[in-house]
């Protein structure tokens, strides 16, 4: 099983990622995705998802497609993702290259008491992004391979998709705010947006 | 202009410029007959951004995160779509994202399939419970007029708004090919 294999920390993983993608405009998936981001250091440009579950991934298409010039980063869990399959199918439709969708899998759902998702049933989401036409897709199994994930989402000149394999580990939650129009307000203020 | 876009109904053309004018710059859609001049015209009109989905709870996903990056959208569907579409309504609530979606009505007039029954019955006020202000075109002439004040809430006012377009002003269905 994927769990029992994976060798990858989430929260580092991720804190390395964004320390290496200091311009990214990210949103992230309901759940762990968005405790990791949030424990990766908080700053406007961050938009954290408590609900919307599968809609991570096409709120990332919305705005790759409004920010042509910044690279948006998608970070969502395997279980957010499969809820939102079908996007991946619209994403591979519209190519925004400065899209890049990051998937933590750790093959369970996490929140609710990890139970097996269909990650570590027989669906692999990096073949299924392949399937969509989505250009980039990687594998990631090793941690070091941030660094090449990193390079892909800094240079925006294709659309992304990188499984990240992690361990499923239950690790403290890092609360990040759940009001909603404020992360929308300050997100538009520094993009030079009004409120609203 | 090809012919199918220069025969199709004045209000649809209508819609579409009233788009155009009000600067809505990603279209998301799922098809069906009543939207599809104004899905021709999103095609070929270079500052707009059509997107086709899946399912109509992804346009609403992809409508916030548009706002989000400083574009106006509009969200284009029939009556069935719209109960795909309830627990994505939360992100508009939570975070008071403006909203305008378009909304072919089935099952209400003359309809030939049952199927398209009871979420016809249930697409007004599943909208209202979810707390989208839902408005009615049920004559031609007053499509743009209508358009345009959903826009003008939405946009202006930060307003979720539905628009309904009655089944009756679009016309029945031709289900066989001869008479």
């Amino acid at each position: 099983m994927t769990q029992t294999t994976a060798l990858i920390e989430r929260r580092e993983f991720v804190a390395r990622l964004l320390a290496a993608c200091p311009d990214a405009l990210v949103i992230s998936g309901l759940g762990s995705p968005s405790y990791d981001l949030f424990a990766a250091g908080d700053r406007p440009e961050n938009f954290y998802l408590w609900g919307a579950m599968g809609g991570a991934a096409a709120m990332g298409l919305g705005l790759a497609l409004a920010q042509p010039a910044r690279s948006v980063l998608v970070i969502t869990g395997d279980g957010e993702q499969l809820m939102g399959l079908g996007t991946l199918a619209t994403i591979g439709a519209q190519q925004p290259a400065n899209l890049s969708i990051v998937v933590l899998d750790n093959g369970h759902f996490g929140e609710t008491g990890m139970q097996a998702s269909h990650s570590s049933l027989g669906t692999s989401l990096s073949a299924v992004a392949r399937g969509c036409g989505i250009r980039q897709v990687m594998e990631i199994r090793d941690p070091a391979e941030v660094a090449a994930l990193a390079t892909l989402v800094n240079r925006r000149q294709a659309c992304a998709l990188a499984q990240v394999h992690v361990r499923a580990e239950d690790l403290p939650r890092a609360l990040p705010s759940r009001d909603g129009v404020h992360l929308k307000n300050r997100f538009r203020s520094a993009l030079g947006l009004a409120p609203f | 202009m090809s012919s199918a876009i220069a025969s199709a109904p004045q209000w649809q053309e209508d819609i579409f410029s009233t788009l155009k004018q009000g600067g809505i710059r990603q279209v998301a859609y799922v098809p069906d007959a009543g939207h599809a001049h104004v899905i021709r015209r999103v095609h070929a009109e270079p500052s707009m951004r059509p997107v086709v989905l899946t399912t109509e709870e992804e346009g609403v996903a992809i409508c916030c995160g548009a706002w989000l990056g400083g574009q106006r959208s509009a969200l284009l569907m029939q009556s069935s779509g719209v109960g795909n579409c309830i627990n994505m309504l939360s992100l508009i609530q939570n975070c008071r994202f403006p909203l305008l979606t378009l909304i072919t009505m089935r099952g209400e007039w003359a309809e030939f399939n049952p199927w398209q029954v009871p979420m016809s019955k249930a697409t007004q006020g599943t909208l209202e419970l979810m707390g989208i202000t839902v408005l009615r075109v049920s004559k031609a002439e007053e499509a743009a007029e209508t358009v345009r004040a959903a826009l003008d809430a939405a946009f202006d006012s930060g307003e979720p708004v539905a628009v309904l377009l009655a089944q009756s002003l679009i016309g029945r269905k031709e289900w066989t090919r001869s008479k």
